[in-house]
């Protein structure tokens, strides 16, 4: 019996019971997202859609550990995530949690290098070896000759590639992103595409919200929200 | 990587954006550092004349100036000489000793000196008019020195550069200062001419930072003859026996003597004193300036810093940065903007207070490392506790700011 249940939290990433969020403005309150019960296992590539509004980056935000919900549980590999005190949550989160956004949210006064450090400094990494990690990063990622560029002197597929390659700095097993093909070229998408799949093959999870249903098709999972609920769940097999 | 890296890499980014606050704090430590430069050693200059003149009381002719009497240029108004008997007739409480000066502009080889005529100690003893009277043995009531009276000063004649008055001096003798020793290359035993007579040097005194030592010293009579100015001083310089003597014989002299004017050193050194209680006053205020004025415009660039970086702070927290290093990374953003505004202020500080200090207060100003560390962590505490709150609330950022759109 416990040893079931250990393999069962073991291949549930997330789980989220009876979780709501409500937000009040003015005296009125908006469910900005509700589940009674959504699972997400180890190695899933889930595509959240939906139109604007219906819930998409709160359930991000709830998962990436920074929003709590009124109620409900949300277990992040087994442990009650909202019940660990902040510092053991952001702890969880450096480790373990890499977030993808859409305008990339590259510090611009860094360089790409500086740039993928700094998930390492936050780890407490030593300098050397942040600077060797951060380097063979992003020659992986292709910009093995824009170490010293900063953002504001890259492409907008160049910046995504360095956030990229600043997501896996700390090798979480969790990947969230928010749009992360919303500003990119055709070219720079699909590199950005494939790179999640080639995550996916790593044994990651990756929660993708998006607006691209082209994008949301190469997840084997789809999430659809709707005024904060999660009206539908399509599962299909990885290729 | 590390959180210096961080901080310092953001300032570089738009330096133009603390430049005002750290110009409020580079004006207030320099105002504060200069003021409190130039009130220390005026203070310091004013004990050093306190303890050169000691106990003195000064008669001068009615209408000179007291800045006739420090820069020696006295040569205009004169006393009788006698002026000097009466004193010494009058036998008042607490006169300790007398030093009656004549001056005179001269030269010697081509530079200015001021000649001053001074009578040793032994003539008083000499004159059979002074012999009657009980001479410096008067002690006043609730004398605070433990033995009036007559006594025993050292005979060494570079005893006049402290105790402003000498033992022996003959009348072709000379005492020089530290001054003209130097550009005269004068030693004791060698021989000087001065308005046309040849005078012996007795002794060089040692150098006190006044106009003593651009003078030359000789027996009274002796100026009195070369300048045939006949038997006049122009300053008595009274040496009481204890302060409080010097406060009771003011009255008595004015009286004994109504065509002098007398004053006392704390007379003399009163507006000195004023002057330098106002800069410590005004430096107090400088410092409420630099705790609002630099505290307000600190406060006001972290926030406005905040806000801006809200996104940044967001992404930050969301790849795992504590609010507590948040909040450090704007405490040393600003603890940045203290140091380099408060070393440069005291840098600035102390050249306004050497050039200022020597042509207002005619002080000369050295660096004093204590006050400067005061005013650099002064301007730090300042500058922490404007950043606080700004700090704090960087800290309590949401972090799902990360996703908001810019």
């Amino acid at each position: 019996m416990h040893a079931s249940r250990v393999r069962h939290e073991r291949l549930n990433m997330f789980q989220l019971h009876e979780v709501t969020k409500v937000y009040r403005r003015r005296e009125q309150e908006v469910v900005a997202f509700k589940a009674c019960s959504l699972a997400i296992t180890q190695g899933e590539y889930v595509a959240v859609v939906g139109p604007s509004g219906s819930g998409k980056t709160t359930l991000l935000s709830i998962l990436g550990g920074m929003l709590s919900p009124d109620c409900g549980q949300v277990l992040f590999d087994g442990e009650s995530l909202y019940d660990l005190p902040i510092a053991e949550r952001t702890k969880r989160r450096r480790e373990r949690i890499g977030f993808v956004f859409q305008t990339f949210n590259l510090v611009p006064y860094l360089t790409a290098l500086e740039n993928v450090q700094v998930p390492l400094f936050l780890n407490d990494v030593a300098n050397a070896e942040q600077e060797e990690r951060a380097m063979a990063l992003l020659g992986q990622v292709g910009l093995g000759n824009r170490l010293d560029h900063k953002p504001s002197e890259l492409s907008t597929g160049q910046q995504q590639r360095v956030a990229l390659a600043r997501t896996l700095a700390n090798n979480p097993s969790v990947i969230l992103a928010d749009e992360p093909t919303g500003n990119l070229d055709p070219d720079s998408r699909e590199a950005v595409l494939a790179m999640f799949d080639q995550f996916v093959r790593e044994g990651r999870t990756i929660v993708m919200v998006t607006h691209d249903p082209a994008a949301a098709l190469r997840a084997t999972r789809r999430l659809t929200l709707r005024d904060g609920e999660v009206q539908e769940a399509m599962i299909r097999h990885a290729a | 990587m590390n959180l210096k890296t961080l901080v310092w890499r953001e300032i570089w980014e738009r330096p133009s954006a603390m430049l005002t606050s750290t110009l409020a704090i580079l004006l207030g430590v320099t105002a504060l550092v200069a003021i409190r430069h130039v009130t220390v050693f005026s203070e310091r200059e004013v004990g050093q004349q306190l303890q050169s003149l000691g106990a003195n009381v000064l008669v001068l002719p009615k209408n000179s100036t007291l800045q006739d009497y420090y820069s020696a240029d006295l040569t205009e108004q004169t006393l009788p000489e006698s002026h000097v008997a009466s004193i010494l007739l009058a036998n008042l409480p607490g006169v300790e000793r007398l030093s009656p000066k004549l001056c005179v502009s001269t030269k010697v080889g081509d530079r200015d000196v001021t000649l001053t005529g001074i009578l040793p100690q032994t003539e008083f003893q000499a004159k059979a008019v002074w012999q009657t009277v009980t001479l410096f043995s008067n002690k006043h009531e609730g004398c605070k020195k433990a033995a009036c009276g007559p006594k025993t000063y050292d005979a060494a004649p570079e005893t006049l550069a402290s105790q402003r008055t000498i033992d022996q001096l003959k009348g072709n003798e000379a005492v020089i200062g530290a001054d003209v020793a130097d550009f005269s290359g004068l030693k004791p035993g060698k021989s000087l001419t001065l308005l046309g007579e040849k005078l012996q040097v007795l002794a060089v005194l040692p150098r006190t930072g006044t106009i003593d030592d651009s003078r030359v010293f000789a027996h009274l009579h002796t100026v009195q003859r070369l300048t045939n100015s006949g038997e006049v001083v122009n300053a008595i310089e009274v040496m009481g026996c204890c302060e409080d003597a010097a406060g009771k014989l003011v009255p008595s002299l004015a009286e004994l003597l109504p065509d002098a004017k007398v004053v006392t050193i704390s007379q003399v050194v009163s507006t000195q004193v004023g002057i330098n209680r106002l800069m410590s006053q005004m430096s107090l205020l400088v410092l409420g300036i630099l705790v609002v004025v630099g505290g307000a415009s600190v406060a006001s660039t972290i926030s406005s810093n905040v806000r801006e970086r809200r996104r940044e702070v967001g992404t930050l927290m969301a790849l795992g940065a504590t609010p507590s290093l948040v909040a450090r990374m704007f405490l040393l953003k600003a603890w940045l903007l203290g140091i380099v505004g408060a070393v440069s202020g005291c840098v600035l500080g102390l050249i306004v207070a050497k050039v200022l200090g020597s042509q207002w207060a005619g002080v000369s100003v050295k660096p004093l490392p204590g006050l400067m560390g005061i005013a650099i962590v002064a301007a730090l505490a300042v500058t922490t506790l404007a950043a606080l709150w700004p700090a704090r609330s960087a800290a309590k950022l949401d972090p799902c700011s990360c996703f908001q759109e810019v």
